[in-house]
């Protein structure tokens, strides 16, 4: 394995944050506006990609910025994890801001400058964390990322929207100062560096209870990736519009959470240190808890959004579930849902804000009949919906099949249980809503009266048919990225 | 040898005389005589400070004569870079202060600029002597010219808080000399480096256990020290806003310098950490300076009042830090007394701003200020999260010694105060963001577009470029306090 100098990474970081002050500049003509945000996302995508060789090789690209401490800098460093999430994070920007441009037209929205201003701040805030080279530079971004979606959740400035504002602050702030900050430091003053290692940054200095509570304050203290009991923001979020609820809390966010918690225990305890004193099962056990009670929670929902966010919320924890197996197949299996979660929840999320613009409903108890108005949403909802339960053909069920056999291969058997209930409790939160739209009759219409087709406007449904296209293809395709995760892990 | 070291102090006290001259002539010339002397000040700083990095300490005997018996101004790593914190502080302060001054003491501006610029005089001396009584002079000066600022301005409240401010004012600076009394019965000199040599055998005297306890409650007096805090809320919300932006940041950093300096210069880390064992209930009160200063700030309803009572609390962290006794709470509390400086100036510089525009900056005036003066609130934002301690803003890095310290030192205590200062202070200023962001003000909205939004009105762009300047410099020295750790205070702390 080489490390090679290299400024991609930080060119990757910078194009969005350079292209804000354009954006505002350009706040009376949308279409200019607008076209520079592609352009922007476009070259991201492109620096990010021209990156994937170098790594699917096995090196890693590194640049350090600053130092601030022996030991602790802002630096960046690209790996195959690295490269697995900024690739998902920019491919999805894109699809994702064609989306936003059909969806805040559609509903006129207020502030649209505002709005992309800090959608790019964000996204430029996830690829830094993807490709941050240690501890530090992670919680940099991290946090840079907690107060760039702060204005996008609000976003309505109303009494509603700053009350969920509230909570998400004090649910991510509160946990990453609270309790990511003190462990971090403590860490650096244990082992005087914080630089990511597959073997772990300790060597002997921590005992079980001081490394059982500093894994603990990890895992909560990253509430992104909503592990109960710090879960709640997350549903509080969805008063946002819809495309940061799709990118934002069902990718972007969410998984930065998520991502972080990986790092910490592949790179900073390491795989080894963490069976040695079986910390495994203690943050399965976690994890286990919130699949099920959040896939509980998510079959009482009747707001699509919300169903849709519980259900984000067992999701991420499969992703943890995985990691925590701590085998080859378990890893594999978490850190692919990364992947296939991405695709088929923003797909399922993309359909939620189609059918709010197109006709203004957002409770599932009123989709009966849609199906046949808007049958292109629906049957993307349908493939989002196979890929979240994870049923062939769709990418899902490659990282659910692994996770199974993680289990069986970690001699951790009775979790599968855990895997086995929740995916029938996924479709059943899930699929009653496409028979909903399909086969049930609308009781405001006419039965009489031919029904027609009324979809969205094509910037809604574009982005929802290529991302439910792609879930699939992920189902044929996965080997880029399961070459990556081996890469990065050197399993 | 050249004057630099000299002309630091020396230009704004002749520009401090011939403002105070030029206002019979023309207004704005004492404007720009106010401004030239600052200039020449900072310079000379900046020239101090190089020279200083790539040489060693500088010794300037005031007018020729030797210590102990001379002045001396003795000028090393850290009051190098304090004393280009205060001069750079002071003329951007100045700089944007123009329109601020016009507002508020048209009538009075000659006094204004002259008392400005002693009170900056002032500061700049008691950084750069090396002499305990020129000290105790030197901040006596500081501590009228802010009296008089205090009563300068024309608010009912001013002459009252101005009175309170000067009775605990002359009570910290009496304990003051009084130490220094002692300390002058025991070793015959007031020249620091001399008296350090003498105290260094005498560890066990009580007359220098009394000496140093009295200095140094003197000196937390003068910086605000939770419970001996009471007079700084009012002082600094009634003075000029244009005096507020200069006294804020600086006053009581420099009296965290003084500390520091008779910490480390006069009594010396042997004494104090070895000798005395007091440093445990010290940095308890720094935990409870930290935790009351927060605490208090969410009681106020006045932007100015909570913005000084987040002072009181950071006060508490540079004081632990420098009690903690260790090299990371050292470097910490050292690095902390330059950003703290640098973002209390943000902050208040975004405050000036605002009062210039709003008048009033009670916390229900504020409404839907993010549209009404986006500039103004970016510059603030950036500062406000450099308060809390978000990377890659300054503050988050000298937290980061700081609570790398308390851990080293086993003060969990002061560790967990920090953090929970940090969420505190989180909260203020999202409680001040939220009124900004979420209620639009009723008097001052247009129509377009069918619905309503709110008018933009800006500050003046001079005040605008320095309070962006400012806040923009705080996100460099944050990226570069790796640097600044590495180049000024570790040799600084070595070199001891």
């Amino acid at each position: 394995m080489n490390t090679i100098l290299s400024i991609k990474p930080l060119l990757a970081v910078l194009v969005s944050l350079l292209v804000i002050p354009v954006l505002v500049s350009s706040s009376d003509r949308p279409n200019v506006r607008e076209s520079w945000i592609f352009i922007a996302g476009t070259i991201t995508l492109l620096i990010v990609l021209s990156m994937l060789p170098v790594i699917l090789d096995g090196n890693q690209l590194a640049l350090t910025l600053f130092e601030i401490a022996p030991g602790a800098s802002i630096a960046f460093r690209v790996d195959g994890l690295g490269m697995l999430f900024a690739i998902v994070a920019a491919s999805l920007y894109i699809v994702t801001s064609i989306y936003s441009i059909g969806y805040m037209r559609g509903l006129k929205e207020h502030g649209q400058t505002r709005f992309v201003s800090f959608f790019a701040l964000a996204i430029s805030a996830t690829i830094g964390a993807a490709f941050s080279a240690n501890l530090l530079t992670l919680y940099m971004f991290y946090e840079i990322l907690s107060l760039a979606t702060y204005p996008l959740v609000t976003h309505h400035q109303d009494t509603k929207s700053m009350i969920s504002g509230r909570r998400y602050l004090i649910f991510i702030l509160g946990t990453s100062i609270g309790l990511v900050l003190p462990a971090m430091i403590y860490c650096y003053h244990v082992t005087g560096t914080l630089e990511f290692s597959t073997a772990g940054i300790f060597s002997d200095q921590l005992s079980k209870p001081a490394a059982t509570v500093l894994l603990l304050m990890f895992v909560f203290g990253f509430a992104k990736a909503g592990i109960m009991p710090f879960h709640s923001w997350l549903p509080a979020a969805m008063v946002a519009p819809t495309p940061v609820s799709a990118l934002l809390h069902a990718v972007a966010v969410v998984k930065v959470g998520v991502f972080s918690i990986i790092r910490v225990m592949t790179g900073i305890f390491g795989v080894e240190l963490l069976s040695t004193y079986n910390l495994g099962v203690v943050v399965m056990c976690i994890a286990s808890f919130t699949i099920l009670v959040g896939s509980c929670i998510a079959l009482s929902q009747d707001e699509l959004k919300r169903r849709l966010a519980y259900s984000t919320i067992s999701q991420l924890s499969y992703i943890i579930f995985g990691v925590a197996l701590l085998s080859p197949q378990g890893l594999l299996g978490g850190i692919i849902h990364i992947v296939m979660h991405a695709f088929g929840k923003i797909t399922l999320f993309f359909c939620a804000g189609a059918i709010f613009v197109a006709t203004g409903k957002k409770y599932v108890s009123q989709m009966s009949g849609l199906g046949k108005k808007m049958p292109f949403t629906f049957t993307a909802f349908f493939i989002g919906a196979l890929c979240v339960i994870g049923l062939p053909p769709s990418g899902g069920f490659y990282s659910k099949w692994n996770l199974i056999l993680g289990t069986l291969e970690a001699e951790q058997s009775i979790f599968m249980l855990v895997l086995l209930v929740s995916s029938f409790l996924n479709a059943f939160y899930f699929l009653p809503i496409v028979y909903k739209g399909f086969f049930e009759k609308s009781n405001e219409e006419d039965e009489n009266m031919p029904v027609k087709i009324r979809e969205a406007n094509l910037c809604l449904v574009i982005p929802l048919i290529i991302s439910a296209i792609i879930s699939i293809v992920l189902f044929f395709y996965p080997t880029v990225f399961v070459n990556l995760i081996k890469v990065g892990l050197a399993i | 040898m050249n004057n630099y070291p000299a002309l630091i102090v020396i230009a704004p006290l002749l520009a401090a005389l011939f403002a105070g001259l030029a206002v019979w002539i023309e207004d704005r010339l004492s404007y720009y005589i106010a401004i030239l002397g600052l200039a020449v000040s900072s310079f000379s700083a900046l020239k101090v400070l190089i020279q200083v990095i790539e040489s060693g300490t500088i010794q300037y005997k005031m007018a020729g004569w030797d210590a102990p018996v001379g002045i001396e101004y003795r000028i090393d790593l850290l009051n190098a870079m304090v004393l280009l914190l205060i001069s750079g502080i002071a003329l951007f302060n100045l700089i944007a202060s123009y329109k601020n001054v016009e507002q508020e003491i048209s009538d009075r501006k000659g006094s204004f600029y002259t008392i400005y610029l002693l009170f900056v005089t002032g500061l700049l001396g008691v950084t750069a002597t090396g002499d305990l009584f020129n000290l105790y002079v030197l901040i006596e000066i500081t501590s009228l010219t802010s009296y008089a600022m205090v009563a300068l301005s024309d608010k009912d409240r001013g002459p009252l808080a101005s009175l309170n401010y000067i009775f605990i004012g002359v009570i910290g600076a009496s304990f003051y000399l009084l130490g220094v009394g002692y300390l002058y019965m025991k070793t015959g000199s007031l020249n620091m480096m001399d008296v350090a040599d003498i105290i260094a055998s005498q560890h066990d005297s009580s007359t220098v256990l009394v000496g140093f306890i009295l200095c140094m409650i003197g000196v937390w007096i003068k910086m605000a020290l939770f419970p001996m805090h009471v007079w700084l809320p009012n002082a600094y919300s009634y003075s000029p806003v244009a005096f507020s932006r200069v006294v804020a940041p600086l006053m009581t950093k420099v009296m965290v310098y003084v500390m520091i300096r008779l910490m480390i210069t006069v009594f010396g880390f042997e004494y104090i950490f070895n000798t005395l064992h007091l440093s445990e209930a010290v940095v308890w009160l720094a935990t409870i300076a930290v935790l009351a200063g927060g605490v208090l700030a969410l009681a106020q309803d006045n932007l100015k009042k909570i913005l000084a009572y987040i002072i009181v609390c950071e006060i508490g962290y540079m004081v632990g830090g420098a009690w903690l006794g260790n090299q990371s709470g050292m470097t910490g509390a050292i690095l902390h007394l330059l950003n703290d400086a640098l973002m209390t100036f943000a902050l208040f510089l975004g405050l000036g701003n605002m009062v210039y525009m709003l008048g009033k900056v009670k916390l229900n005036n504020l409404q839907g200020l993010f549209s009404r003066m986006p500039w103004t609130m970016t510059g603030f934002v950036v500062a406000a999260f450099s308060i809390v301690g978000v990377p890659p803003t300054c503050g988050f890095f000298s937290k980061w010694y700081l609570i790398s310290g308390a851990f080293e030192a086993g003060a969990y205590h002061f560790a967990a105060a920090l953090i929970i200062s940090s969420l505190i202070c989180a909260i203020l200023f999202f409680k001040v963001f939220e009124i900004c962001f979420f209620q639009s003000s009723p008097d001052l909205q247009g129509q377009g577009h069918g619905h309503k939004f709110q008018v933009m009105a800006e500050a003046p762009v001079s005040m605008l470029i320095v309070s962006n300047l400012v806040s923009f410099s705080l996100i460099v020295v944050g990226v570069f306090s790796g640097t600044i750790v590495k180049t000024i205070i570790l040799p600084f702390l070595q070199g001891i």
